[in-house]
């Protein structure tokens, strides 16, 4: 379970996030959306103690992001953020194997690479296993990054806009595979997503930010109606239904 | 393939080595081979420590153009040797005492980059602010260095530019037998940390996620850096212009940033470029031009030569 109390974050004198409370339970997809500067990559970044706290405390299964070791919360919970830049020659396997730090502290045993080889299989990356990460397409090297993510086999995933660059096909696959996660292994992925009917479609929980606050928390049939959509993005759309889940007609 | 690599450089090296002590032997054997003994430590060491000092440098700041003399340390040290020139004069200044003359020079510029990380262990790690600052600073120290130029008499400025190259004739035995206590077990830390550096060169946030305590781990690398830095300057003067080669070379011949085999790696290639190059200079070039040079004349041209050889594959 994450914890999260009476959190603020300012930016300069900016308020970024106010008065956050928030309880996750473990299982599950949960969707932060919300327009730009919203403050849910900040959110992600202070969970994930990217950042230090100003005010406010978050728990990661009980345990104080601010005090407990490192390590210890590196096997609890992956993050994956917009922005990886690497420098120097890495191949994706060697990326990927990274993931399993954590656990064994850089001296991988032949269950870490089992998993390395899975999460390579399981992400489409397993063709590029020897290519340089520099030699890669924006999407190839995003699916290195998640199979890495996946790879640190934590019960929670913090993934900052993961469909970025993805195509179609490599989306709806991530999509699934968490689902698949998160059904089968009671793990928790929080995920920042700008397509909504990405969230509509695989979400158990959405959670709608505007302007530093929690605009709208619950399921998506809760949260994807036109009033809220109109409160948290600032326009009416249409929302109709697809598949038994809500589709939101937002480029109309 | 990477072991293969490896062996193949280490050979080169041991070759190096055998060369330098070897070549155009005669007199006095155990007296000539006793002071080339010296001098090969020194050139072992301050290999070692180029070579570290700017892959751990590198991997901190993620960064792979960069050396540590960004960080002002050998602009330090030529102003300090300018202003001892400066204040003591020529024949002042030679007879200062090499031990406590070592011993200063090291801790000054330790002293300062624990000033420069200050910014780091306080606040959150801004390494854009960190390297601004190591540059200013250097500014700094080299426009001083160059107003005493300019104050100085053609022989004191003499005395002056002679320790602005690494100088590996006058050396003292027991000076550079600490200096290479000092780097070889800073060596030692380096390849205990060796996997948990291929994580930190993924840059602060992906290294945090992966449980690395950042502005820890940072700190003690940038001091190490400094600590190598300092005394192989203070040893036999300043040598940053082989860093960035080294490090550039041991990557594109192994073709792996992993830190497992580019820490050793890159410290053969500098074993192999100083020492067979001081071993071609002294035999074949009879000393007629400066090591500084044939090294960055012939690493240069091996470096284009595998940027060509690597674009064609």
């Amino acid at each position: 379970m994450i914890r999260i109390e009476d959190l603020n974050l300012a930016h300069g004198g900016t308020p970024v996030l106010r008065d956050i409370n928030l309880t996750i339970d473990r299982g599950g997809i949960i969707a932060l959306v919300g327009p730009n500067g919203a403050g849910k990559s900040s959110l992600l970044s202070l969970i994930a103690r990217l950042r230090p706290l100003q005010t406010g405390r978050i728990f990661i299964d009980g345990l104080p992001v601010t005090t407990t070791p490192g390590r210890e919360l590196a096997r609890r919970m992956a993050i994956l953020r917009q922005d990886g830049v690497f420098a120097g020659r890495l191949t994706v396997r060697e990326l990927v194997s990274l993931g399993r730090f954590p656990h064994n502290q850089g001296r991988s045993t032949p269950q870490d690479r089992a998993r390395v080889e899975e999460a390579l299989v399981q992400f489409g990356v397993a063709d590029l296993a020897e290519r340089f990460l520099e030699t890669l397409s924006g999407g190839q090297r995003q699916r290195a990054l998640v199979a890495m993510t996946f790879c640190q086999g934590t019960d929670y995933l913090l993934l900052d806009e993961p469909l970025n660059n993805l195509d179609m096909f490599h989306a709806r696959h991530l999509m699934q595979s968490l689902r698949r996660m998160a059904d089968e292994e009671a793990r928790t992925a929080i995920i920042v997503l700008h397509d909504i009917n990405q969230a509509a479609a695989y979400a158990d929980r959405i959670i709608a930010m505007r302007d530093g606050r929690i605009a709208s928390d619950g399921t998506p049939g809760e949260v994807l109606t036109v009033d809220t959509l109109a409160a948290v993005f600032g326009y009416r759309m249409q929302v109709t239904a697809a598949a038994g889940r809500p589709l939101v007609l937002h480029h109309l | 393939m990477h072991k293969r690599r490896l062996v193949l450089l280490a050979v080169l090296a041991v070759v190096s080595v055998a060369a330098f002590l070897t070549l155009g032997l005669r007199g006095n054997l155990a007296f000539v081979l006793q002071i080339r003994a010296v001098k090969l430590l020194a050139l072992v060491q301050v290999s070692v420590s180029v070579a570290l000092s700017t892959v751990l440098f590198q991997t901190v700041t993620a960064n792979r153009i960069l050396t540590p003399s960004i960080m002002g340390l050998d602009a330090l040290y030529l102003f300090g040797q300018a202003l001892l020139v400066f204040l003591l004069g020529g024949l002042g200044y030679a007879a200062i005492g090499g031990g406590w003359k070592f011993a200063a020079e090291v801790l000054i510029m330790i002293v300062l980059a624990a000033v420069l990380l200050r910014p780091l262990l306080t606040a959150r790690l801004d390494m854009s602010l960190l390297l601004l600052t190591g540059v200013t600073i250097g500014l700094l120290f080299r426009s001083l260095t160059q107003l005493l130029f300019r104050l100085l008499d053609p022989n004191a400025f003499a005395v002056v530019q002679t320790a602005s190259f690494a100088n590996f004739n006058a050396l003292r035995a027991d000076l550079t037998i600490i200096g290479s206590i000092v780097t070889f077990a800073t060596a030692v830390v380096c390849w205990h940390h060796r996997h948990r550096l291929d994580v930190v060169a993924l840059g602060r946030e992906a290294a945090l996620g992966l449980g690395i305590d950042w502005s820890r781990t940072a700190t003690l690398l940038l001091l190490m850096v400094a600590l190598l830095v300092a005394v192989s300057t203070a040893l036999v003067g300043p040598v940053s212009f082989l860093g960035l080669l080294v490090a550039a070379l041991a990557e594109r011949v192994l073709g792996t940033s992993r830190h497992a085999v580019i820490l050793p790696a890159a410290a053969l290639v500098a074993i192999i470029l100083l020492v067979g190059g001081q071993a071609i200079f002294q035999h074949l070039l009879g000393s007629a031009a400066t090591l500084g040079v044939v090294i960055e004349f012939a690493g240069g041209i091996a470096f284009l030569l595998l940027l060509y050889l690597g674009s064609r594959t």
